[in-house]
C-alpha cells in the first residue's frame, strides 16, 4: 500500500531525513520511534506535502506518487495526518471546517458532496469514537481547545475523512491516562483491512493500548532497526543507546542522557 | 514563500463582476457647478423654496471650504468643474402598472441579482432602487404603507412629506459639517426616506440598491431614516458600478435620526467599481454617515467594504440621549491599489451610554487600509463606556494597515477600552486545512471569512451570505 524507498529531505541544506525505506501493506499499523530531532515529523510532513523540504527519493500510496502532487491531492488520495500541534482557525466554526474538508476530498475522488443534515449524522458518529459533546462543533477550530480537546479533534476529522493511511504524530504526547484510553480507543475504532495507521510517538504507553504489528526506530534520519512489539519494550527499558552513533566507533560508551524519558 | 506572494497578486486582480454598464437614455446636465446648477437640480425636482434656499446655503458654505487632506490617502485630485451633477434615466412611457419600470433598468438590476418584480424578489426585503442619483422604483410601498411606514425616494418625500424633511434634514450632518457633505447638501439629487412612526416594527427590511451607469457624473444622494419613539428598521444598502477607466466622485450623505427607545440598525455592503491592478479608475467614495441617538436609543452600523479605488467614511454616532447605545462593525478590504481611511466616531453626550467598534481590516495587493476613528466622551456623559477592537490582517508584502485611534475624555467616570492587533494568514494555517483536502484559494477565503466572523454575525442572512461571497470573489488569487 504505502511504499517509500530512499526518502530524503534537508531544509536549506540541511539534511533530515537520509534515505528512509519502508513497506507498509493494508491494514497495518506501524509504529515509529526515536530520539528527538531524529525525523520522525518530517518524515509525516514529507508525505502529506508540506512544501518547506527539499524531497528526493520515492513515495506511492497504491501506486499513486505522492511526491509529485500538491497537498490537497495527497489528502483526496487517502493521506492524513494527525498533528502534533494542531493549527488555531479563529472564526471558523469546526463543523464547518469539518465538512468543507470531506467534501472537498469527496469532490477530488469524483464523489457527490454530502449536504448538512447527512454529515450531521456522520459528525455525531464520529464525536461518539472521542467522546466530544455537541458544543463542539459550534467552537472555532482549536481556538480555546485544550491540549487534549485538539489531539481529540484530530481523531475526529480522521474519523470523519475515512483516511487510507493515517499518520498520527505525537497524538499521545500531552495527554491524561483518561485522554489517551479515549484516543486509543478511538484509534482502534478505526482500525481496518482498509486502513494503515503509522504512529509517532516517543511512549511505550500508547502502544499498550494501541498494539502495532511493526516498530521501527528512526535516527538520524535513518530507520536502524525495526522489529515487533518487543523492541518498543527494549526501548522503554534500554532507552536509544542501542542505537544511536550505532556505526561510529569513536563514540560507544557516552552515556546517553535526556533522550527517550 | 515568493511562491506565495505571486499567487497573492493573482488573487487580488480578480475581474470584477458588476462592470458592466447599461445603454439608458439619460438626461445629463453639461459639466459644471455654480449657482445655477444648483437652481437647475432644484427646478428639476421642482422642489420647494426652503430646500432651494438649504441647497443654496450649502453651497455658499461648500465654496469657502477646502477638501480635507487629513486621511491617508493618495487622491488625484478632484476638478469639480468638469464633473455633470445631474443625471438621470428619461422615464419611458408609463404602462400604467407595477411593472412600469423601464424594461431595460429592471434588465439591469436582474443582471446585478436584484429583481425588481416583487413576486420574483427576495422575500421580505422592500427595495428602493437609485440609478445615477436618481430613485426609479420602490417596491413592497403597500404592504409598508399598511404598517404606517414611509419608504420612498427622497424627491416623493420632498413632495409628499414635505413636514418631516424639513424637520430632519440636516439635522444630523449640518451643510457645513464638512466640505463633501457641503457638495452633497448643495446637489444632492436624489436618495431614499424611511420613517417608521412610534411603536412600529418594521414588518420587513429596507433596502436602497445604488447604481451608477453614466460617465462623468457625479453622484450625490442623501438617505434620512427616521425612526420615532419605540420603532425598530433594518436598512440595507448595496452598491456597484460599471467599469470605466475614469474616476467617479460619489459623495452621499446619510443621516438617521433614532428617537426614545426606537432602534436603527443600518447595513452596507458596498462593492463599487475599484479600479484596475494598475489603479486606473475606480470610485471614490467620500461618504459622511452619522445617526443620532436620543434616550434609550440604539443605532448600529455595519459596514462591508470591499470596493471603490478610495473610500472615505466614517459612520458614526452622537449618543445624545441618557442610555443610548451606538455600534460599528466594519469590514474593509483594499486589494491591487485600493485605499481606505475608515472608521466610525462615537460621541458621548448622555450619561451611561455605551459604543463598541469592531473593525477588521483586510490588506492585500498595494491596498492601505486605514482605520480611523474618534471616541469622545463629553463632560456631561457620566459613566460612559466604550470597547475598540481593530485588526488587520495581511495578506502579502506590499500592502498596508494603519491604526490611528483618537481618545478624547473630558468625564473621568468614563471607561474606554482599546485593543489592536496585526496579524497575517499563517503558512501553517494553509497547509492544515490543504492537508484536510481543500485547495489553497478555498482554504484562504475560509481563514479571511474567519477573521470577519464577529462583523459577519451582525449582517442580515443575505447580506451575510452575499458579503461572504464577494470577499472571496475579491480575493480570488490571493492566496498567502
Amino acid at each position: 500500500m504505502l511504499h517509500v524507498q530512499n526518502l530524503t529531505a534537508s531544509i536549506g541544506g540541511t539534511p533530515i531525513l537520509n534515505g528512509v525505506d519502508l513497506e507498509v501493506g493494508p491494514g497495518e499499523v506501524h509504529a515509529m520511534m526515536g530520539p528527538n530531532g531524529s525525523g520522525k515529523s518530517t518524515f509525516a510532513h514529507a508525505l502529506a506535502g508540506r512544501d518547506s523540504y527539499e524531497i528526493g527519493g520515492t513515495a506511492t500510496l497504491e501506486g499513486a506518487d505522492l511526491l509529485t502532487m500538491e497537498p490537497e491531492a495527497r489528502a483526496a488520495a487517502g493521506v492524513f495526518i494527525g498533528f502534533q500541534y494542531p493549527v488555531e482557525i479563529p472564526g471558523v466554526n469546526n463543523m464547518y471546517f469539518l465538512r468543507t474538508a470531506l467534501n472537498s476530498v469527496r469532490r477530488a475522488r469524483g464523489e457527490t458532496e454530502i449536504g448538512a443534515r447527512d454529515f450531521l449524522a456522520v459528525a455525531h458518529e464520529a464525536m461518539g469514537l472521542v467522546e466530544m459533546n455537541k458544543d463542539f462543533l459550534n467552537r472555532s477550530v482549536n481556538a480555546g481547545f485544550s491540549g487534549g480537546e485538539k489531539k481529540r479533534n484530530e481523531i475526529l476529522q480522521m474519523a470523519v475523512l475515512e483516511p487510507r493511511l493515517a499518520i498520527l504524530d505525537e497524538t499521545d504526547s500531552g495527554l491524561d491516562i483518561d485522554a489517551l484510553q479515549i484516543i486509543a480507543s478511538g484509534v482502534n475504532a478505526l482500525r481496518g483491512p482498509e486502513r494503515s495507521v503509522i504512529m509517532i510517538t516517543h511512549y511505550q504507553r500508547l502502544l499498550d493500548y494501541i498494539r502495532p504489528d511493526f516498530v521501527h526506530v528512526l535516527v538520524d534520519g535513518r530507520i536502524v532497526e525495526s522489529g515487533d512489539h518487543a523492541l518498543a519494550l527494549h526501548l522503554e527499558d534500554h532507552g536509544y543507546a542501542d542505537f544511536v552513533n550505532h556505526d561510529l566507533d569513536d563514540t560507544p560508551e557516552l552515556p546517553l542522557t535526556g533522550v527517550a524519558t | 514563500m515568493s511562491e506565495t506572494l505571486r499567487e497573492i497578486e493573482e488573487l487580488t486582480q480578480a475581474g470584477y463582476e458588476y462592470g458592466f454598464s447599461t445603454d439608458l437614455d439619460t438626461d445629463i446636465a453639461p459639466p459644471g457647478l455654480t449657482e445655477d446648477t444648483v437652481r437647475l437640480i432644484s427646478a428639476k425636482k421642482s422642489e420647494p423654496d426652503w430646500l432651494l434656499d438649504w441647497r443654496l446655503k450649502a453651497f455658499e458654505a461648500w465654496q469657502s471650504m477646502e477638501e480635507p487632506d487629513w486621511a491617508k490617502l493618495d487622491i488625484k485630485p478632484i476638478d469639480y468643474q468638469a464633473l455633470s451633477y445631474w443625471a438621470a434615466p428619461k422615464p419611458k412611457p408609463i404602462l400604467g402598472s407595477m411593472d412600469d419600470v423601464d424594461p431595460e433598468i429592471r434588465d439591469m438590476f436582474d443582471k446585478l441579482g436584484i429583481p425588481l418584480h416583487e413576486q420574483k424578489m427576495l422575500s421580505n426585503v422592500a427595495i428602493d432602487a437609485i440609478v445615477d442619483s436618481v430613485s426609479v422604483t420602490t417596491t413592497f410601498k403597500k404592504t409598508l404603507a399598511e404598517a404606517g411606514v414611509v419608504f420612498c425616494s427622497f424627491s416623493e418625500a420632498v413632495q409628499d412629506h414635505p413636514e418631516l424633511v424639513r424637520e430632519h434634514l440636516g439635522s444630523v450632518v449640518p451643510v457645513r459639517d464638512n466640505f463633501f457633505a457641503a457638495l452633497n447638501s448643495a446637489v444632492f439629487s436624489d436618495g431614499s426616506f424611511c420613517y417608521i412612526p412610534a411603536g412600529v416594527r418594521c414588518p420587513m427590511e429596507l433596502s436602497t440598491y445604488f447604481r451608477i451607469n453614466s460617465m462623468n457624473t457625479g453622484q450625490f444622494e442623501r438617505t434620512l431614516i427616521v425612526a420615532e419613539d419605540d420603532s425598530h428598521v433594518s436598512y440595507l444598502e448595496g452598491c456597484t458600478a460599471p467599469q470605466r477607466d475614469e474616476n467617479q466622485l460619489h459623495a452621499a450623505v446619510v443621516e438617521l435620526v433614532a428617537k426614545d427607545r426606537a432602534e436603527i440598525k443600518y447595513s452596507t455592503v458596498q462593492n463599487w467599481y475599484p479600479g484596475d491592478e494598475n489603479g486606473v479608475g475606480g470610485i471614490y467614495n467620500f461618504v459622511t454617515k452619522r445617526g443620532r441617538a436620543h434616550t434609550d436609543a440604539k443605532i448600529s452600523w455595519t459596514q462591508v467594504e470591499t470596493g471603490s479605488a478610495i473610500t472615505w467614511k466614517y459612520p458614526s454616532v452622537i449618543l445624545q440621549g441618557d442610555r443610548s447605545i451606538g455600534e460599528f462593525y466594519s469590514v474593509a478590504l483594499s486589494s491591487n491599489r485600493q485605499q481606505a481611511d475608515t472608521g466610525s466616531k462615537m460621541i458621548h453626550i448622555g450619561a451611561d451610554t455605551t459604543s463598541s467598534i469592531i473593525s477588521k481590516g483586510i490588506s492585500a495587493g498595494h491596498g492601505q487600509n486605514t482605520y480611523r476613528g474618534l471616541v469622545k466622551v463629553m463632560r456631561s456623559a457620566q459613566n460612559a463606556r466604550n470597547y475598540t477592537q481593530c485588526d488587520s490582517l495581511l495578506l502579502g508584502k506590499e500592502c498596508g494597515a494603519h491604526t490611528i485611534p483618537y481618545i478624547e475624555v473630558k468625564n473621568p467616570s468614563a471607561q474606554v477600552e482599546h485593543e489592536a492587533s496585526t496579524s497575517t494568514v499563517g503558512e501553517d494555517q494553509l497547509y492544515y486545512c490543504r492537508q484536510r483536502g481543500m485547495t489553497e484559494e478555498d482554504a484562504m477565503s475560509m481563514i479571511v471569512n474567519g477573521f470577519c466572523r464577529e462583523v459577519f454575525d451582525e449582517l442580515p442572512m443575505e447580506f451575510a451570505v452575499e458579503a461572504q461571497r464577494l470577499l472571496s470573489v475579491s480575493l480570488e488569487g490571493s492566496v498567502g
